[in-house]
């Protein structure tokens, strides 16, 4: 889903950040340009070292670009320092204050802004209401849960009602039910408040299941922007494909190039149709990838794309997993959703064809 | 049933004999070191003094602790204040409180400038905090000496660029004895300061920054209270040396510029009042006492590194 394209809150121009001099330097961004809208709940996703904290760390101030611009509303924010940035951050490890109680932890930013007393309390108090901390107001932050204290903390940086909220992978340190749980607290916050959040993580499906539209980062440079399910169906980049979700690699020729699709002779036998990600016209040799629930096992003699061996069988209760390996020596994965007390009626060892669902194959950059 | 409880009883009472053992070592210095002069002290300040020194044994006075702030005229044998006694009670008090201030003004910095280097750089930095300890602190007095004397560096280099006509006297001064111990005790706040400052989260002075503290806010409303137990620390490490300070004041202020050192060595030589002596110097110790328990309430107090 896409919000009706709002006003840009949060723009990257051309920004570059390198850390370290001469032999040791480090890209840590490369020439990132990205355009974040009002009330968006945009998330910066990649690995470990892509770049992704750098990028908000940029946005609130802690460093500085070496190049390019960081605006905010229009207006270059880059140069100045964090305190005078209306923009707020969730930090990974909570940072709360621990000489300060929750409720002083959460009124702090507005205490700096030289807000009135009554101003604050009132706030805080409807801070402490919207994370239901109301009965922990007094307690020191030593003395409250992990979950807790990562409430206080989105209470803390809401409380000065920033213009963006920068979260940074702040469900990390949380047990798995909690982490499920603060999934849809955060996205019922980001809806209660409309402020624009950007966050980070390093996990493909936090990323999918809350997110407005995704960035997927590698080694300081942005692969790809696009909605959860344009990620996910249209990856652009074999990087992307691989990183998010499970994925099968196929190499194949192109024969014809219609549009904004192209059609392929495979390695393994068949000709399909694949989606081009934007502004590619290829020849030649190209990599298709297919997502495993996007293919269906066809028995000897049915129409299929592809044959092969299947090879192994695995149950996951919900859905069963397939692994085929193909004629051309590739292996393909399979994944269908079981239904009630119906075997698939393969055997491992048995010839069998996999047919792809029409549009569902995609041709991605290397 | 009465066996097993016998056997029980000599078990403990083993247990408790073995602990009086293994703690024995302890308990000797304790009472060698520690209990046994202080009670020797506390009782010399409740005898009479004897005429050369020394006190006339098991006969018991006042006159030490009363001699302590009050003295009988020499002539006319009225009662006044002891006058002299008190001004180097606040002598002491005050260059101690102003060391302990200016020590805390170039320490906090020097600290944090340590505790915010590379890891592998700290240690080089501490160690040069730390090169002064070598040296015996009679050798850095008159080291410092050389520096504020009226033909030392710091005149020299006044009258060599003509800020000054004639050296300005700071040799047998209060201010002398200022330098002297600002010098003498730095370290002792940089090192407390720095183990504070040094297990500061610093995330957490980018939260504040984040949530629109300025530096001086920052600062005062985050670092500050964080490192709170190494400030006390490094102020009671300086405060109580100073209080007590005697080479500094003997070789930089001179014999007029007594500290409270001074005044009791002065009881125990050529003043050959013993009794005196001792009362000023468990006075001296009381004093220590209370700064101590200031402490202690503010560490207990809760606060500090407390990091989940």
């Amino acid at each position: 889903m896409i919000l009706a394209a709002g006003q840009t809150a949060i723009e990257a121009k051309g920004v570059t950040k390198q850390f370290g001099t001469g032999q040791d330097a480090v890209k840590a961004l490369d020439n990132v340009s990205v355009s974040i809208r009002e009330n968006e709940f945009f998330t910066l996703l990649g690995p470990s070292g892509c770049g992704k904290t750098t990028l908000l760390r940029l946005i609130a101030g802690f460093d500085f670009p070496n190049e390019g611009e960081i605006l905010l509303y229009g207006e270059n924010i880059a140069p100045l320092p964090p305190y005078k940035r209306p923009v707020n951050t969730v930090f990974q490890s909570y940072a709360l204050f621990p000489h300060m109680t929750v409720a002083q932890n959460i009124g702090f930013g507005l205490e700096m802004l030289g807000k009135p007393r009554a101003e604050i309390d009132k706030r805080v108090s409807q801070m402490l209401q919207l994370v239901r901390m109301e009965e922990l107001a007094n307690r020191r932050t030593s003395q409250i849960s992990g979950g807790q204290q990562q409430r206080v903390a989105l209470a803390r940086a809401l409380a000065p009602a920033p213009k963006v909220l920068l979260l940074d992978e702040p469900l990390s340190a949380l047990d798995y039910k909690l982490r499920k749980d603060m999934q849809i607290e955060l996205k019922r916050l980001q809806n209660e408040t409309g402020i624009t959040f950007i966050f980070v993580t390093h996990d493909q499906e936090e990323a999918l299941t809350m997110s407005d539209r995704i960035a997927v980062m590698s080694r300081g440079k942005i692969l790809q922007i696009g909605s959860p399910r344009d990620i996910y169906d249209r990856p652009s980049v074999r990087f992307v494909a691989n990183f998010i979700g499970e994925t099968n690699f196929l190499e194949g020729d192109v024969l014809a190039v219609e549009g904004a699709s192209a059609t392929v002779k495979l390695a393994g036998g068949g000709t399909i149709v694949a989606g081009l990600p934007e502004g590619l016209k290829p020849h030649g040799r190209v990599t298709v990838v297919v997502r495993p629930e996007h293919a269906d096992l066809v028995k000897p003699g049915g129409e299929a794309d592809l044959w092969g061996k299947l090879e192994n069988i695995v149950y996951f209760g919900t859905d069963t997993h397939y692994y085929v390996k193909l004629d051309g020596g590739e292996a393909f994965i399979i994944r269908q959703q079981n239904s009630h007390g119906a075997g698939s009626g393969h055997a491992v060892g048995n010839p069998v064809g996999v047919a792809l669902e029409a549009n569902s194959a995609q041709v991605v950059r290397d | 049933m009465g066996v097993a409880q016998q056997a029980a009883d000599r078990a403990e009472r083993d247990q408790i004999r073995k602990r009086w053992l293994l703690s024995s070592p302890a308990l000797i210095i304790i009472f060698f070191a520690a209990i046994g002069p202080l009670a020797v002290v506390v009782l010399y300040s409740f005898m009479v003094k004897g005429d050369y020194g020394d006190v006339k044994y098991w006969q018991f006075s006042l006159d030490g602790w009363f001699n302590v702030v009050a003295e009988r005229d020499m002539f006319d044998d009225t009662l006044g204040l002891a006058w002299a006694n008190i001004s180097i009670f606040w002598r002491s008090l005050k260059l101690s409180f102003i060391t302990t201030i200016i020590t805390l003004f170039f320490g906090f910095p020097t600290a944090y400038f340590i505790a915010t280097r590379k890891p592998d750089k700290r240690d080089l930095w501490l160690f040069l905090i730390t090169i002064p300890f070598w040296t015996n602190i009679l050798i850095r007095t008159f080291a410092m000496q050389e520096v504020i004397r009226n033909e030392g560096i710091i005149n020299s280099a006044l009258m060599g660029l003509g800020l000054v006509d004639q050296p300005v006297q700071i040799m047998f001064t209060d201010w002398a004895i200022l330098f002297g111990m600002v010098y003498v005790y730095l370290p002792l706040m940089v090192l407390p300061l720095y183990a504070s400052l040094e297990k500061l989260d610093f995330r957490l002075v980018e939260a504040g920054y984040d949530l629109y503290a300025n530096r001086f806010q920052v600062l005062w409303r985050v670092i500050i209270p964080l490192v709170k137990p190494g400030i006390v620390a490094g102020c009671i490490l300086v405060f109580i040396p100073s209080l007590g300070a005697y080479v500094i004041p003997r070789v930089l202020g001179g014999g007029k510029n007594m500290m409270l050192g001074n005044l009791i060595d002065l009881q125990f030589g050529q003043g050959r009042n013993w009794p005196l002596g001792s009362a000023l110097s468990i006075t001296l110790m009381i004093i220590v006492t209370l700064a101590l328990l200031v402490y202690v309430r503010n560490t207990a107090k809760g606060g500090g590194n407390g990091h989940v």
